[in-house]
């Protein structure tokens, strides 16, 4: 691992690869990128192993893992290999580092409850909105959907809004 | 040839998610700092790799159906459910100010050695239970004023494909042009490489 981690990509470069990649996934599948159908399968199968008869009774769950495998799921390879790449990429540039992000000056326990509960309330609205940043509001929109820059305005909106009104716990 | 092949195993999904992830890495946006940057306005950079990626993305696209290589009707479009779609939305970016991630960057940046973004992570699971449990409940607002089936913006407004094109290339030239003095537009610079990367200790 080297001292000095290697620069970002600039940001259009990045721009260019992650487009090059979306465009990519639209001629293999026909569909785009995305994060939180995996997270919804992965939801399911640990409700079903730790309460087997309320996920099968439930309108949501049920159905979704009464025959459904998460392995047999393109999403599932696709979130495996977005790991792979992140940490590849990580390793790489010699950025891998066990930190902690986030409010910097929040105490480390405020921190992770922050992002604890981030984490439930994106995944309760990606389920809302049948997508996240990447399905909906990546994805969508390169497709030029009405859903994707739908998203995208309620995306920037409430996430400026409470990002304004958080900024004095960041650096 | 036509596209799209319609290859949906194991394969393409870890050829996407690799390209995915080693980009979004590439990008700085492992770092809750510097996501959240962008929506307090000091850093630019997730608007301009997005809004680059989506019109690489959508260019490439109108080109294969231009040129007759790709079925229009074989490529995915959702479609809008005015509540669901924009609240969602909110829910999503609302998580994002207050988590630090989306569901993707939360996967790139436990990858990369970010402890927060297990825990996001963690929390998205939980909230998809939650809203499991809620399903009934919310089912009338999900289902809520659909647009039409799979619309796209040129229908919306009305427009050929190339001038919606044209409109978003002007609006990141725009953008881009205003944000210039924004610390990202250097990233070989000390001072970005040193944020970005950086854990934040504490």
């Amino acid at each position: 691992m080297t001292p000095q981690p290697r620069p970002l990509w600039n940001p259009y470069l990045a721009g260019l690869v992650l487009g090059l990649g979306l465009l990519l996934t639209f001629v293999l599948t026909g569909h785009g990128l995305g994060a939180s159908g995996f997270t919804t399968a992965l939801a399911a199968s640990a409700s079903k192993t730790l309460a087997p008869s309320a996920t099968a009774a439930n309108a949501y769950f049920g159905p979704m893992t009464a025959s459904h495998n998460p392995l047999d799921s393109w999403i599932t390879w696709e979130v495996i290999g977005l790991a792979l790449g992140a940490l590849a990429s990580a390793v790489f540039a010699g950025r891998f580092r066990l930190s902690l992000d986030g409010p910097s000056r929040l105490p480390r326990a405020r921190r992770l409850a922050l992002a604890l509960v981030g984490g439930a309330v994106s995944g309760f609205g990606a389920r809302v909105s049948l997508g996240c940043t990447s399905g909906l509001g990546l994805s969508g929109s390169a497709v030029l959907a009405t859903a994707g820059f739908l998203f995208l305005i309620g995306f920037f909106g409430a996430g400026v809004g409470i990002g304004l009104l958080m900024k004095r716990y960041w650096q | 040839m036509t596209f799209p092949l319609g290859y949906t195993g194991v394969v393409s999904g870890l050829v996407s998610g690799l390209i995915f992830g080693y980009a979004l890495e590439n990008a700085g946006f492992a770092s809750a700092c510097k996501l959240t940057a962008q929506l307090r306005f000091q850093d630019w950079a997730v608007f301009k790799v997005m809004f680059t990626a989506i019109l690489v993305s959508a260019t490439g696209l109108y080109l294969l159906q231009a040129l007759g290589l790709m079925s229009a009707s074989d490529i995915y479009i959702p479609t809008v459910f005015l509540w669901a779609t924009l609240l969602g939305g909110v829910g999503v970016g609302a998580g994002m100010s207050i988590g630090g991630y989306c569901p993707g960057t939360s996967v790139v940046a436990f990858c990369s050695g970010r402890l927060d973004g297990l825990m996001f992570f963690l929390g998205l699971v939980l909230g998809t239970v939650v809203f499991a449990g809620a399903y009934d409940w919310l089912k009338p607002m999900l289902e809520a004023l659909p647009g039409p089936q799979a619309q796209t913006l040129p229908q919306l407004l009305h427009l050929p494909t190339w001038a919606v094109l044209a409109i978003l290339l002007l609006i990141a030239i725009a953008v881009g042009r205003m944000t210039r003095r924004a610390s990202d537009a250097m990233p070989a610079s000390p001072a970005t490489a040193a944020r970005g990367p950086m854990p934040q200790g504490s």
